[in-house]
């Protein structure tokens, strides 16, 4: 299993031809208390780098991006109730979607974890 | 302290909701006894009345007044919030507002019955023209928001009687301006581009003619800006946009710095809002109701909104159809015709302060500005250098070994008896602290404030954290969870269920 | 100039302490020759000159008060208490801004928690915002909601919705390329079902509608819902919520209404007051300032403004709409009112609206070649004279009758349309105020 980062902070961890996204602890913390979490409809395909989900806290609303294209296979239903999940574990419980991967070769283009930290430090 | 009995505090009165305190048996009004009659209602009547309660005359009467002693207000202090133009209200304008030839006038009466109302919209027309130097003004708009969409409905279509409206789609806007100015261009289905700023709080001007082209239609710019600064290249952006082909929009929010003093007309503008409730004193009332006279351009001026008021040889008339002089107007944004109690008071205050007074109205708005940038600069970062206009923008740098951020400094004003200023906007200087004392405020009351504020960056660079970690302490309230607000929102109140009842 | 405090002593104190020796050095961005430009305007007056002045401008107009008085269309002449108008002057809520700092602005928060429970009750749904503009501009807005919500590009509105909220709609939705059909504007008539398709995002119907007909609001609830779209329910005349069943149960997803007949004067147009409710479900698709109840840091109850991540200075080219006021104190005159009447009351001012407009309508079937169109109203109704109604309203207010609002002056030009009159009633008519209209109509023909 590896993870990768892309340059607006999701992070996406794969299985084989499966992968698990989310938001980065870095950028869970800049937005603060997450008050609202909307996720996609399970069956619905996205392209690398389109909107997917929306992040809100009290004073900021961020779209969360596909890191790759793929069809989404189950979202975290947790986070529409208790959406302070994503504070909670933003690299754990506090994951977003689940994707079966259209195209493993885009992973390549994505940060590893150095690349994602040196980036977050300077941006 | 001694918790009291009550929950009051003196003349701090705690006040339940009025459902809470309601009666469903009575009312506090006296009506004739209705006799009963539905006939013409069919099968449409509701079997009980509404479930509200009412209150008794008096009891109304103290719930608000208690409910009104937990607000700030400009009638007791300063409110100098940056780009809000919190000035004083007279209340001549509210007396001659109330005058029955005014409220009490409906407004599809015959237009031969309502003669002097129209003339005194017509008159408020000639000064607002004059004002900005502009040939044309709709009356229309209902708020500073709704008259950026009337100017960008003009433009938009001014573009399409060109043919033009499948090409010129995209709406340059700076990365400094108010959010309606983005959300405006968006809902008249432009897309959004964003315009660097220089180093020092303006336009790029290079970087806006590098993206003009056929594809542009508008900029939307204010000027005075965000940051408080005059664009100086003014003239110099409407050429380059003019000569793309595309339309100038000006963000009228800031108008009160140059009112008497420059006029629109003669830097290039095509299409400017005026909000009578910042620059023409009328009333705030907690968040309106605003009122956005638009002024337009010769080249925009065919596609203003109906209805209009027009003067003719049987006196004035409301021209409510596309036809006409109003052939080519983009339509109807309202029922009626504007803001009526608004033009009132606006005109009222026109009158009042005249042109002698209106430039100095700008003057002393950019006085008073200036003299609390020169004496806060002693402790606090100037988000600019050089001067400023009607408003002085601060960034917290002056904070950032104290640990007090810019929310916390606002708070702490709040137990100085100050209504803090615009905090965090513009979104380019950060931790940005935007202060407009306005024309309103004497010197005393400007010193009053500067020294309060000069203490306040003096105990926060001193590491007295906690007194802004832990204010306000002396309002009505400390500070709210928004948290909790917005992760299960609460928007009404509920009668108690059953359960609740019985818990009791 | 009395608005002025400062004296040219402290001007001249101030520049030096600024470092400038004239105004105009602060004004040096402004380019030379625009400085200073000559103005052809009076220069300033006293209080009782400017007085004098508008007065005069007032006295020309005839008011509403003057004289028997029938005009509605989406504007009403009901009662106002004293009391009121006493709390919307208060300074505190008068001259108060945005409550963007919630420690020192309960009272404005409160009250607008109060307004929004009100209106939700009234309209029978779940949630309600801080207020619209007015109810036309709300209109458009519910119709970019649904668009929202749906994601389809069409609107269909009945033909008795009134016709100034028809055109913003069109204003607005034209804008954006979306197709926008009305049945036509004829009294009684109900050809809006048959524009409902799976395209549909939303349906709007007003009722009482603008020729003062009940509509069945749940019909069309239930044909909007068959194909996917929404019931947008719009109302013009807010006492109306005081005897008729609420939109909510009759199935509208949006409710939308003209606010001003309770709590606000007539005010030639402006400033009113828009109501909008909507379902819980909605929240987060609706326009406008919401204020949610929460705790301070020592437990107490206390007021915010929440989920701004709608609104455009967060969301900015995203933001559910570029509003960024609210109705703010004719919202308050409206919660004050609704307080004073309660349910019981308002439904007492509706029920004595009724009677009177019966009164009017049933003067006037008596006259020879005047005919009452409605099977059902609720304070206002249409009626076909012999000949042109404009002709008849302009002579009749030469006598000190407004006598309604002519079909000409809603619908200029359209022919089926200019024999109507529509006359509205409230508990401030009277029995001679009748019997004036009935003589003077009868006289007229």
């Amino acid at each position: 299993m590896t993870t990768k980062y892309t340059e607006d902070h999701e992070w996406i961890s794969v299985d084989g031809d499966t992968a698990t996204v989310g938001i980065t602890a870095h950028a869970a913390e800049q937005l603060g208390d997450v008050v609202f979490v909307e996720l996609p409809d399970v069956g619905k395909s996205f392209s690398k780098g389109d909107d997917m989900a929306v992040v809100e806290s009290v004073k900021a609303a961020s779209d969360v991006y596909a890191p790759v294209s793929g069809a989404i296979l189950e979202v975290n239903e947790a986070l529409v109730d208790a959406p302070e999940g994503v504070n909670e574990g933003p690299e754990n419980s506090g994951w977003f979607v689940k994707l079966k991967l259209a195209d493993p070769s885009e992973l390549d283009s994505l940060m590893d974890e150095e690349a994602y930290k040196d980036h977050a430090a300077n941006g | 302290m001694t918790e009291t009995f009550t929950g009051h505090k003196a003349l701090e009165l705690e006040v339940p909701l009025l459902f809470e305190e309601g009666s469903y048996e009575k009312a506090g009004v006296d009506l004739p006894t209705p006799s009963g009659a539905t006939s013409r209602l069919g099968d449409h009547a509701a079997a009980e009345p509404r479930a509200l309660p009412a209150l008794s005359e008096p009891g109304a009467m103290r719930h608000f007044v208690r409910l009104s002693q937990k607000n700030y207000a400009i009638d007791m202090g300063i409110f100098p919030l940056g780009s809000c133009t919190m000035k004083h209200n007279p209340r001549l304008n509210e007396r001659i507002a109330r005058l029955p030839g005014f409220a009490d006038l409906h407004p599809l009466q015959p237009d031969g019955t309502t003669q002097g109302a129209l003339e005194l919209i017509a008159e408020l027309q000639r000064w607002l023209c004059e004002m900005t130097g502009m040939p044309a003004v709709a009356m229309s708009p209902k708020a500073g928001a709704h008259g950026e969409l009337c100017g960008m409905m003009a433009i938009r279509a001014a573009i399409v009687a060109r043919g033009e409206e499948a090409t010129r789609t995209r709406v340059l806007v700076p990365e400094s301006a108010h959010g309606t100015n983005p959300a405006t261009a968006a809902q008249c289905g432009f897309s959004v581009d964003k315009l660097p700023s220089t180093d020092d709080g303006r336009v790029d001007l290079a970087a806006m003619k590098a993206k003009l082209g056929p594809d542009v239609a508008a900029i939307m710019v204010t000027n005075p800006n965000t940051c408080g600064l005059f664009e100086r290249d003014v003239r110099a952006m409407a050429d380059a946009v003019h000569e793309a082909g595309g339309y100038f929009y000006c963000d009228g929010a800031n108008f009160n710095a140059i009112v008497g003093k420059a006029r629109p007309g003669d830097l290039g503008v095509d299409a400017m809002h005026i909000n009578l409730h910042k620059t023409f004193s009328t009333p705030h009332g907690g968040g309106g109701p605003g009122s956005g006279p638009t002024v337009l351009s010769e080249a925009l001026k065919p596609f203003a909104p109906i209805p209009a008021v027009v003067s003719g040889a049987n006196g004035y008339t409301v021209h409510e159809t596309e036809d006409g002089a109003f052939a080519q107007s983009f339509g109807r944004m309202t029922a009626f015709h504007g803001q009526m109690g608004m033009f009132v008071r606006a005109l009222s205050y026109m009158l009042s302060h005249g042109a002698d007074g209106l430039r100095k109205v700008g003057e002393d708005s950019v006085l008073n500005a200036n003299y609390v940038r020169v004496r806060l600069a002693e402790e606090m970062t100037q988000g600019y250098p050089g001067s400023c206009m009607h408003e002085a923008l601060f960034s917290d740098a002056f904070l950032k070994e104290s640990g007090v951020g810019t929310i916390d400094f606002a708070k702490a004003m709040i137990d100085e008896g100050f209504h803090p200023m615009t905090m965090y906007f513009p979104l380019v200087v950060s931790g940005a602290m935007l202060i407009e004392p306005t024309e309103c405020e004497s010197k005393a009351s400007l010193d009053e404030f500067c020294d309060s504020l000069l203490g306040l960056a003096r105990a926060a660079k001193a590491g007295e954290k906690e007194r802004f970690e832990q204010a306000p302490l002396h309002a009505p309230r400390r500070r709210l969870d928004e948290t909790r607000a917005a992760r299960k929102p609460i928007l009404r109140w509920t009668p108690p269920g059953p359960e609740a009842m019985a818990a009791e | 100039m009395r608005y002025l405090p400062l004296t040219d002593t402290d001007r001249a104190e101030m520049l030096n302490t600024i470092g400038v020796a004239h105004i105009d050095e602060l004004f040096s961005d402004v380019p030379a020759d625009a400085l200073n430009p000559p103005l052809d305007l009076p220069d300033h007056k006293g209080e009782f000159e400017v007085e004098r002045h508008l007065a005069a401008l007032a006295k020309k107009n005839h008011a509403a008060g003057d004289g028997p008085f029938f005009a509605g269309a989406g504007a009403y002449r009901h009662h106002v208490p004293a009391t009121v108008d006493h709390i919307i002057q208060r300074s505190e809520f008068l001259t108060a801004y945005t409550p963007y700092q919630p420690e020192i602005a309960q009272g404005t928060l409160q009250y607008l928690f109060e307004f929004q429970t009100q209106v939700a009750e009234l309209t029978g749904m779940e949630v309600a915002n801080a207020s619209m503009y007015d109810g036309s501009t709300a209109t458009a807005e519910a119709a970019l909601m649904a668009r929202r919500i749906t994601k389809r590009k069409k609107v269909v509105m009945a033909g008795g919705l009134h016709p100034h909220y028809a055109e913003v709609v069109r204003t607005n939705e034209e804008l954006i390329g979306d197709t926008v059909l009305q049945a036509p504007a004829n009294p009684g008539a109900g050809a809006v079902m048959d524009l409902i398709d799976d395209e549909t995002s939303c349906v709007i119907v007003q009722s009482p509608d603008v020729f003062g007909f009940l509509r069945n609001i749940e019909d069309l609830s239930a044909k909007a819902h068959a194909h996917g779209a929404l019931l947008v329910a719009v109302v013009t005349e807010a006492t109306s919520f005081g005897l008729l069943k609420s939109p909510g149960s009759q199935g509208a997803d949006i409710v939308v209404a003209e606010g001003q007949a309770i709590g606000n004067a007539l005010n030639f147009g402006g400033p009113y007051l828009g109501l909008f409710a909507a379902r819980q479900k909605h929240i987060r698709h609706m326009p406008g300032r919401l204020c949610g109840e929460t705790v301070d840091a020592d437990g107490k109850r206390g007021f915010v403004l929440t989920l701004s991540t709608r609104e455009q200075h967060i969301r900015r080219d995203k933001a559910t709409s570029n509003i960024c006021t609210n109705s703010g104190l004719c919202a308050l005159a409206f919660t004050v009112h609704m307080s004073l009447l309660g349910g019981k009351g308002l439904r007492e001012v509706a029920m004595l609206s009724h009677e009177n407009a019966v009164k009017a309508a049933t003067a006037l079937e008596a006259i020879a070649g005047v005919e009452v169109l409605n099977d059902t109203f609720y304070n206002e109704f249409s009626v076909r004279l012999p000949k042109n109604a404009s002709a008849v309203v302009d002579e009749l207010a030469a006598q000190g009758i407004i006598a309604g609002v002519p079909g000409e002056r809603l619908w200029p030009g359209r022919t089926e349309t200019e024999n109507l009159l529509i006359i509205a009633a409230t508990e401030l008519t009277t029995d001679s105020d009748v019997d004036a209209l009935a003589t003077a109509i009868k006289g007229a023909l």
